[in-house]
C-alpha cells in the first residue's frame, strides 16, 4: 500500500573543527552518525530529540544544503546526492521545508505575497502569480488584504502561516518540518499543527516533522523517530512507541510530559536523567547513552549495538538497545 | 531622522550651500573672476564680505563657486566607490571562495595610507578633477567593500537566506533581493562618511599642489594660494578653511544621524525614554 519517497541509508555528516594558523582538522563534530530510516508516501515521520542531537542538520542535509560525509539519501528511489546542480534544483521543488524561527525565517524588506510567490518565480511558474499566491494565502488560512503586509505586521503563528504557503507554493511531495511550532505560544502551536493535518489530507503531502517534544509529535505521526547524539535510538510506528517504549531514552523522555489529569499527574513518575549530554565530537565509546543510562552494564561501554528489530514480539520496532526494556516500564520507574 | 534639529541643520546647510554654488552666476553681484588690481588683499567689508584676494577677487564669490568643485568630487567619489565597494562587498561576503581573492587583493590597497595612495595616483595621471575622483575613489571603495562584506556574512546566515535557497531561488536574486535591502543601512552610512572623507582629501591634494588645476577655484587651491598671505591677510585662508569646516562637520553629522536611525537597538532606547514626553505633548495639543 505505502510506496517510499524518502529512504536514508546510514547518513553521516561529520562537521571538521579546524584549528590553529595552518586551519588543521583537529576534531569531528559527528553531528549526524550513521542515521537510516524511510518515509512512506503521506506518511509523517516524527523524529525527536535533545537539542544538539543532529536533528536540524539532518533536514539540512535532506534538502541539499550540506553535502554529507557519507551515506545515500534516495528521493522516490534515486539517489539525489549524484546530482548535479541542475537536477538538484529540479529536485528541490518536490522537497521544501518549514523553519523552526517565524521571526529570522522570513525576509523583513518583503511582503507577505512577494515571500510566497518567490519560490514560484524562481521556477518561473509566473502564470497567474498573484491568483496562485492568493490561493496558498487562503489555503493557510491568512487574508487577501495580508498580500502587501510587511513580516513585522503578523503575529508569530501568522508568520509561520506564510512560512507554511511559502513550502506549499511549489506544489512539494515531501515537507520538512524543523520544529515548526517550537517557537509558538501552546495555544498556537494547536492551530498550526491542525492546519499541517488538514493540509496533509487536502494535498497529500508527506512529512518529516522533526521536534524536541514528544507529546508535540504524538498527534501527527504515523511513526517516530528517536534521535540521541546523532543517532536514532528507536523507531517504530507511533502507537508502538507510546505504549511500549523499548529504549530506556525513550521512556525518560516519555516520562518527563505531564499528564493533563491532577490526579494522575500527581502519581507521575519521572525518570530524570543524570549528567550532561556529551560532546557529539567526543562521543562515548560503545553505545552512546551508556553515560546517562541507568541500566548500563560494562557490556554497553565496549560494544555497539545494532539497530535491530524484534520481529516476533513488537514488528517494525526498531531499537538501538543490548537490554530493550519490554513492558518492565515500573521496574524501571522504581529504580 | 530629519525631524531631529540636530539632523535638520546640517541638512538644510548642505542644500543651501549646493543651490548657492550651482546658481552662484545669477546672483553674485561681482564675478568671482573678476580681477581689480586696487582692491588687493582689502579686509572684510560691506562690499567684500569675505575680503579680496591678491588679486582683488571677491574671497565670498570665489568660497561659494569653489564649492563645486568639493561637491561634485565629494558625491562623485561617494556613489563610485559605494557601488564598486557594494559590489565587491557582497561577492566577497557571499561567494567563499571569491572571498580570500577579494579580501587580500582589498587588504593590499588598505595597507597605503589612503591620501598617500591618492597622492601616488594624481601623481601618475596628472591633476584634473577626472583623475582626483579616479585617485580617491581607489583609496575609499575598498574601506566600504570591507563594510559590506561584514554586513554580508552577518546576514547570510540568517535563516530567511537559508529558506530561500531550498526554495529553489538563484545567487543573483538572493544576493539582490535578500541580502542587499538587509544591509543597506550600513552602505549609506559609509557613503556619507566617505563624502566627507573625500572632501577633505580634495582639499588636501590641491593644498599640496597635486590636485586640481590652480586656475579652477577650489577650496583646496584657495588655501594653497592664500598660505604666503597668512600673516597680512588672515581672511584670505579662514573663510576657505571654515566652510571646509562646516561642510565636513556637517556631512558627518548627518552619517552619524543616519546610523542612529538605521540602529534598532539604540532606536529602542530612545523611545523608551522619550515615551513620558511625547504622552505629556498629546494631552496638550
Amino acid at each position: 500500500m505505502s510506496e517510499s519517497l524518502l529512504e536514508i541509508r546510514d547518513l553521516k555528516m561529520h562537521f571538521p573543527m579546524k584549528q590553529g594558523v595552518f586551519q588543521r582538522t583537529k576534531n569531528e563534530v559527528k553531528a549526524v552518525n550513521g542515521v537510516s530510516f524511510t518515509v512512506n508516501k503521506g506518511e509523517t515521520l516524527g523524529i525527536v530529540g535533545e537539542s544538539g542531537c543532529g536533528k536540524s542538520t539532518l533536514a539540512r542535509t535532506i534538502v541539499g544544503l550540506l553535502k554529507p560525509t557519507s551515506g545515500d539519501i534516495l528521493f522516490e528511489g534515486e539517489s539525489i546526492l549524484q546530482y548535479n546542480a541542475k537536477e538538484f534544483h529540479r529536485l528541490r521543488r518536490n522537497i521544501q521545508m518549514v523553519y523552526q524561527d517565524p521571526f529570522t525565517s522570513l525576509n523583513p524588506r518583503m511582503r507577505a505575497g512577494d515571500i510566497i510567490s518567490a519560490p514560484l518565480k524562481a521556477y518561473n511558474q509566473t502564470d497567474n502569480l498573484k491568483n496562485r499566491v492568493l490561493e496558498l494565502m487562503d489555503l493557510v488560512g491568512l487574508k487577501a488584504e495580508d498580500y502587501h503586509k510587511l513580516p513585522h505586521q503578523f503575529s508569530g503563528g501568522q508568520r509561520q502561516r506564510i512560512g507554511i504557503a511559502r513550502a506549499l507554493a511549489l506544489n512539494p511531495k515531501l515537507i520538512i518540518l524543523d520544529e515548526p511550532v517550537s517557537a509558538l505560544d501552546v495555544s498556537v502551536q494547536a492551530q498550526v499543527i491542525n492546519l499541517l493535518e488538514d493540509l496533509q489530507e487536502e494535498l497529500g503531502l508527506t512529512y518529516l516533522f522533526i521536534a524536541h517534544d514528544l507529546s508535540v509529535i504524538r498527534h501527527i505521526s504515523d511513526k517516530v523517530g528517536v534521535m540521541y547524539l546523532g543517532k536514532m535510538m528507536e523507531l517504530s510506528e507511533s502507537e508502538s512507541l507510546y505504549k511500549n517504549a523499548r529504549h530506556p531514552y525513550t521512556n525518560a523522555l516519555l516520562s518527563a510530559i505531564p499528564i493533563p489529569s491532577s490526579a494522575r499527574e500527581k502519581k507521575r513518575e519521572r525518570i530524570v536523567l543524570t549528567g550532561e549530554l556529551p560532546s557529539p565530537s567526543e562521543p562515548p565509546s560503545g553505545c552512546v547513552f551508556h553515560t546517562r543510562c541507568p541500566f548500563a552494564t560494562e557490556f554497553c561501554k565496549g560494544n555497539v549495538p545494532a539497530f535491530d528489530v524484534d520481529e516476533d514480539n513488537s514488528p517494525g520496532h526498531y531499537v538501538s538497545c543490548f537490554y530493550p526494556m519490554d513492558n518492565k516500564r515500573e521496574e524501571f520507574a522504581r529504580q | 531622522m530629519l525631524r531631529k534639529k540636530r539632523n535638520l541643520i546640517p541638512f538644510l546647510f548642505l542644500i543651501l550651500l549646493f543651490l548657492a554654488t550651482i546658481t552662484a552666476s545669477w546672483w553674485l553681484p561681482v564675478s568671482p573672476s573678476f580681477m581689480d588690481s586696487s582692491l588687493r588683499l582689502m579686509a572684510p567689508s560691506s562690499e567684500h564680505w569675505f575680503g579680496t584676494d591678491h588679486f582683488g577677487r571677491d574671497i565670498f564669490g570665489q568660497t561659494i563657486i569653489a564649492a563645486r568643485v568639493s561637491l561634485l568630487v565629494g558625491f562623485t567619489v561617494a556613489l563610485l566607490s559605494t557601488i564598486l565597494g557594494t559590489v565587491t562587498g557582497l561577492i566577497a561576503g557571499y561567494y567563499k571562495k571569491l572571498d580570500s581573492i577579494i579580501m587580500r587583493i582589498i587588504d593590499g590597497m588598505l595597507a597605503f595610507p589612503s591620501l598617500l595612495l591618492a597622492l601616488a595616483l594624481v601623481a601618475a595621471l596628472g591633476g584634473s578633477i577626472t583623475n582626483i575622483i579616479i585617485a580617491l575613489t581607489f583609496s575609499f571603495w575598498p574601506v566600504m567593500t570591507r563594510v559590506v562584506r561584514s554586513s554580508v556574512l552577518q546576514v547570510k546566515n540568517i535563516q530567511y537566506v537559508e529558506a530561500a535557497k531550498t526554495s529553489g531561488v538563484k545567487d543573483p536574486v538572493i544576493l539582490s533581493r535578500y541580502i542587499l535591502p538587509n544591509v543597506l543601512s550600513p552602505i549609506i552610512v559609509q557613503g556619507t562618511f566617505i563624502f566627507a572623507k573625500s572632501i577633505l582629501a580634495e582639499a588636501a591634494l590641491s593644498f599640496l599642489g597635486v590636485g586640481v588645476e590652480p586656475s579652477i577655484p577650489t577650496w583646496g587651491n584657495m588655501l594653497q594660494e592664500a598660505q604666503i598671505y597668512m600673516t597680512m591677510a588672515p581672511w584670505f585662508s579662514i573663510f576657505p578653511g571654515i566652510f571646509i569646516v562646516i561642510t565636513v562637520l556637517a556631512l558627518n553629522i548627518l552619517g552619524d544621524g543616519l546610523r542612529d536611525a538605521f540602529d534598532p537597538y539604540a532606536k529602542g532606547k530612545k523611545k523608551a525614554k522619550r515615551r513620558p514626553f511625547k504622552r505629556k505633548e498629546q494631552i496638550a495639543s
